[in-house]
């Protein structure tokens, strides 16, 4: 078999988990499969999404960031702020994703010219950007933002029926996806986690791929963190706990290994849609919440178990 | 690859498994009016258990079937549990936010689909909601400088520690205990811990530094009031200790005779009421804005 018909083989696991998730849920409760619902669904999901898809490139180098949900509550209080004095809110939306980019950058300096493990370096600024949204808003919800239609419709608009947040998830993912299989700097991410010394035989400025990694998962965060705050049209101090966990998860899930060098972004949308779905689908058959964790552990686990099989 | 398959049928299979085991067969007809649904705050904390206790009781007792779900602590996850709720069709919402300005916009999601919305402990900033039920703080603070009049005296020198400023429940509690301690009491030192009991420590400490003489502590939760009885006890000092909320360790404290009395919350009061309004509302009967729950002195 040619590596090619194996990758899309790769990608096929998640996707038949995704179908027989969806066959069992829509014949235990009809109203899962109604379209509004499935809109419900893909509002729910495009958080987690856009956040993994940056995940995606940084596991990819064979790194990890463990402050996306810090980052998102950085940037949220960080664009609450700007709309309560004034800002134009489209305006503030571009300077949330600004503020994540650096955020994220400079996870991305510390990882490589300070030759910090990635595990270590955004554990440290997970608590330090949690600890400054805290400080930021004196541990207060900034609330009371704007009436503006744009800045609602961010998070809680419908364009041609489908959510907003799922059409800004759908061309992240696009422009992501051409980034990753038809440019360069995608090669570049996957030489980067396949082998470092070869990477760096091969002429690959490997720093700088390392900083753009980071720099792109802040900037998606950041946006991630402008849908929550639309979406609650208010910034929570303690938005995006935990986030860090279903974002891995969804990479994990959609066949990205940990170890670097080998997944795609298609698996990352395919995860995130399992969570989502089981997120969804529990409620709606009306699990108990404590069994939800239950089920989403172990889906999480045969997932990586799943992944060592193929290693 | 067929052990990727496997794992993945298995992954499936458990999920089936759960989700059938917990329900019963009436899950295709979800569609029909009369599910109430009740999306808490957390289930990490027993307060918020106790009160989807009461829910659960209640609903069985009348014979009502109500859709839990668990927010925990998530403003985010608990907009995506209440659409998931409204889409899956319930016909009364009864909320206890993580949140009070989050919140807003799932009530006013709600509000669009004319499903009415009942709030429980914390209310909703913005939002049409049809009652809202939570523990009468003013009476409680009342009840606490009344309980000090009676058991140290009248004119007794009193200090109060406060919440998180600006909180309702801080505003609330502050408000019936000087509304009975500004008369008949002498309160020498009024300061914040927010709500946490490393800070009551500290700020207790503090305060019988400055006052050797207070004889009575009011401590607007249970946590501040037991950081409290820790700096009574480092000063050698026996002091009459009020707490309010009534946790688990409260009761403990009032039990070993450290903590004088806590004025307890009912959060299955809280659970029961909103059943018991929540039918009354599919009925079409009217309900009051704001529901007091009644709160009781627990002391030994």
């Amino acid at each position: 078999m040619d590596s090619k018909a194996l990758q899309y083989i790769k990608k096929l696991g998640p996707l038949i988990g995704l179908i027989l998730l969806f066959i069992i849920i829509s014949v235990m409760n009809d109203s899962f499969l109604e379209f509004s619902n499935l809109r419900n669904l893909l509002r729910q999901v495009s958080i987690n999404a856009i956040i993994a898809f940056g995940m995606t490139f940084v596991i990819l180098t064979g790194g990890i960031d463990l402050s996306v949900g810090s980052i998102l509550a950085l940037s949220s209080a960080v664009m609450a702020n700007l709309i309560v004095t004034g800002t134009d809110p489209v305006l503030a939306i571009v300077l949330a994703a600004g503020a994540g980019l650096v955020l994220g950058g400079i996870n991305g300096l510390v990882i490589t010219y300070g030759r910090v493990a990635p595990f270590i370096a955004t554990l440290a600024t997970m608590t330090i950007y949690r600890g400054a949204t805290l400080v930021f808003t004196d541990g207060n919800p900034i609330s009371g933002l704007t009436q503006d239609p744009l800045f609602h419709g961010f998070g809680q608009g419908d364009i041609a029926g489908l959510p907003v947040p799922a059409i800004t998830m759908f061309l992240a993912f696009i422009a992501l996806w051409f980034v990753l299989s038809r440019t360069s700097l995608g090669r570049k991410t996957y030489a980067v986690g396949g082998s470092e010394k070869v990477s760096y035989i091969a002429g690959i400025k490997i720093d700088r791929v390392k900083i753009f990694v980071y720099a792109l998962t802040g900037m998606l965060c950041g946006i991630a963190g402008a849908i929550i705050t639309s979406r609650l049209n208010s910034a929570q101090p303690t938005a995006g706990a935990g986030y860090e966990l279903d974002a891995i998860a969804a990479v994990v899930l959609g066949g990205t290994s940990l170890a670097g060098g080998r997944g795609h972004i298609v698996g990352t949308l395919i995860g995130a849609l399992i969570i989502g779905t089981l997120n969804n689908g529990l409620n709606i058959l009306d699990v108990s919440s404590f069994y939800q964790q239950v089920v989403k552990g172990i889906v999480i686990l045969l997932a990586v178990l799943a992944d060592r099989k193929k290693a | 690859m067929k052990k990727l398959l496997l794992l993945l049928a298995m992954a499936v299979m458990v999920i089936g498994l759960v989700a059938g085991c917990g329900k019963s067969a009436d899950n295709g007809g979800d569609k029909k009016s009369g599910t109430i649904g009740f999306s808490v705050s957390t289930l990490n904390n027993p307060f918020f258990v106790t009160m989807k206790e009461g829910v659960e009781a209640q609903a069985k007792a009348l014979g009502l079937k109500v859709k839990i779900v668990d927010a925990q602590n998530d403003p985010a996850k608990q907009a995506n549990d209440i659409s998931d709720l409204l889409e899956s069709g319930v016909s009364v919402l009864i909320i206890n936010p993580v949140d009070s300005a989050a919140i807003s916009t799932s009530v006013e999601a709600a509000n669009a689909k004319n499903i009415p919305v009942i709030t429980v402990d914390r209310s909703a900033d913005k939002g049409k909601v049809v009652a809202h039920i939570a523990s009468d703080n003013v009476k409680g603070g009342e009840m606490a400088a009344q309980l000090i009049v009676e058991k140290v005296g009248k004119a007794a020198k009193v200090a109060e520690i406060e919440g998180i400023p600006g909180a309702s429940a801080t505003r609330e509690r502050g408000q019936g205990f000087h509304n009975v301690a500004d008369k008949d009491l002498t309160v020498v030192a009024k300061q914040s811990a927010d709500f946490d009991r490393t800070k009551g420590l500290n700020v207790a400490t503090n305060i019988l530094q400055a006052n050797p003489d207070v004889q009575a502590i009011f401590a607007h939760n249970d946590e501040m009031a037991l950081g409290a009885i820790q700096a009574a006890k480092s000063a050698g000092k026996t002091i009459f200790i009020v707490g309010f909320d009534g946790t688990a360790d409260a009761d403990k404290a009032v039990k070993d005779g450290t903590l004088a009395a806590t004025i307890a919350q009912q959060p299955d009061q809280m659970g029961k009421i909103a059943i018991d309004t929540a039918q009354k509302v599919i009925k079409g009967e009217a309900v009051e804005a704001k529901i007091p729950v009644d709160l009781k002195v627990v002391k030994k």
